[in-house]
């Protein structure tokens, strides 16, 4: 693992780097096909939603308080939207649920 | 020159916020790091190479999983690929009186926190914003990660297992507010949570790497809503990685977000 992380890294690196800095370079002209835009549009609320779910769940010491805290962070979300509130609101659910589960 | 000071100021007035943001949010990736078994030093490296929450999560655990090349390069451009977009709305927003080369430094910075920083400001883009922005907003993310790493272990298993669910808020904190204004996004996101939990309770396939499984659904899911539900221009200007419009919909998130 450990001779091979900063190969792992640097191709992450790279990789994300490209992916950055490529239409801030290249693209002069906008994409036009209405399927590429709609299909990038729906990507970041694909993929964070399926990475948040249910790996939530099984973060914690309990699923109860896992549970709790992806209440919390959704309703928190839904009120104010605030990433650090939201963020942080989620972590002392948890802290709480496990007081009384644990 | 006055004028490349004045927005580089603005740029790391702007960025503080960020980066205290950051350094709550990328403890809990430095604890991950760590269970990944990252020391510090290659956490912290790897928060300054990557600025990315999102996508060094996912890297995390591809590197746990010793994933190969070819997943690593797939997975980082499927997570990270809101990126495209982002970086497509800064290149009609940057200045085009300024050097070109600026634009390779600019896109070290692309997070969904700067991009929404940096469209929030009114009229075309100085390079300088950018830099100031970085250079306040980055380092939090880095020391964060580099703390967490270091004294994960140290914390009591309670507060190790609350800041567990601070990224996952995060990810909440980006896909929740928009799906109260369109139930469109809001329908994605819950089908995206219950494929991806029914996905972890069938055997086969909840041994397929966590990489591979987001990418996968990702692909499955974002592009059949994208055939069922094409986005027209008006709606895709209200979505928080339009790349038109963006200027009106990120001050929107700015002024929700950093104020």
């Amino acid at each position: 693992m450990n001779k091979n992380f900063w190969v792992s890294l640097l191709i992450m690196f790279l990789t994300i780097y490209t992916v950055r800095a490529l239409p801030l370079t290249l693209l002069r002209k906008e994409i036009k096909s209405p399927f590429i835009r709609s299909f990038l549009y729906y990507v970041p609320y694909v993929s964070l939603s399926v990475m948040t779910f249910p790996a939530i769940l099984t973060a914690t010491s309990d699923v109860r308080s896992g549970l709790l805290g992806f209440a919390a962070a959704v309703v928190l979300a839904w009120v104010d939207g605030n990433l650090f509130k939201v963020s942080i609101g989620a972590c002392l659910a948890v802290y709480a649920a496990e007081l009384f589960l644990i | 020159m006055k004028e490349a000071r004045n927005w580089y100021i603005k740029g790391m007035q702007n960025g503080i916020p960020i980066g205290l943001g950051y350094f709550a949010v990328s403890f809990t990736l430095g604890i991950a790091s760590r269970k990944a078994g990252l020391d510090p030093l290659q956490a912290a490296v790897m928060s300054a190479a990557m600025l990315a929450s999102a996508g060094q999560f996912a890297g995390i655990s591809m590197l746990a999983s010793g994933a190969g090349a070819v997943e690593l390069i797939l997975t980082t451009v499927v997570v990270n690929m809101r990126y495209l977009l982002m970086s497509s709305a800064l290149s009609q927003k940057v200045r085009r009186d300024k050097p070109f080369w600026h634009r390779f430094f600019i896109a070290y910075g692309v997070t969904d926190e700067i991009f929404g920083v940096s469209m929030a400001v009114p009229g075309k883009l100085h390079p300088a914003f950018s830099y100031g922005a970085v250079t306040t907003a980055a380092p939090g993310w880095v020391l964060g990660t580099f703390l967490g790493a270091m004294v994960g272990m140290v914390l009591p298993v309670r507060v190790m297992s609350a800041l567990s669910v601070a990224l996952y808020g995060m990810f909440l904190a980006v896909v929740i507010p928009p799906s109260r204004t369109s139930r469109l996004i809001a329908g994605v996101v819950v089908v995206s949570m219950a494929l991806s939990g029914i996905w972890n309770l069938i055997p086969g396939l909840r041994d397929i790497s966590s990489g591979f499984q987001m990418m996968i659904l990702t692909v499955v899911l974002a592009g059949g809503a994208a055939i069922l539900f094409p986005v027209t221009e008006t709606e895709s200007g209200d979505g928080e990685d339009a790349p038109r419009e963006a200027g009106e919909t990120e001050e929107e998130r700015g002024g929700i977000r950093f104020e």
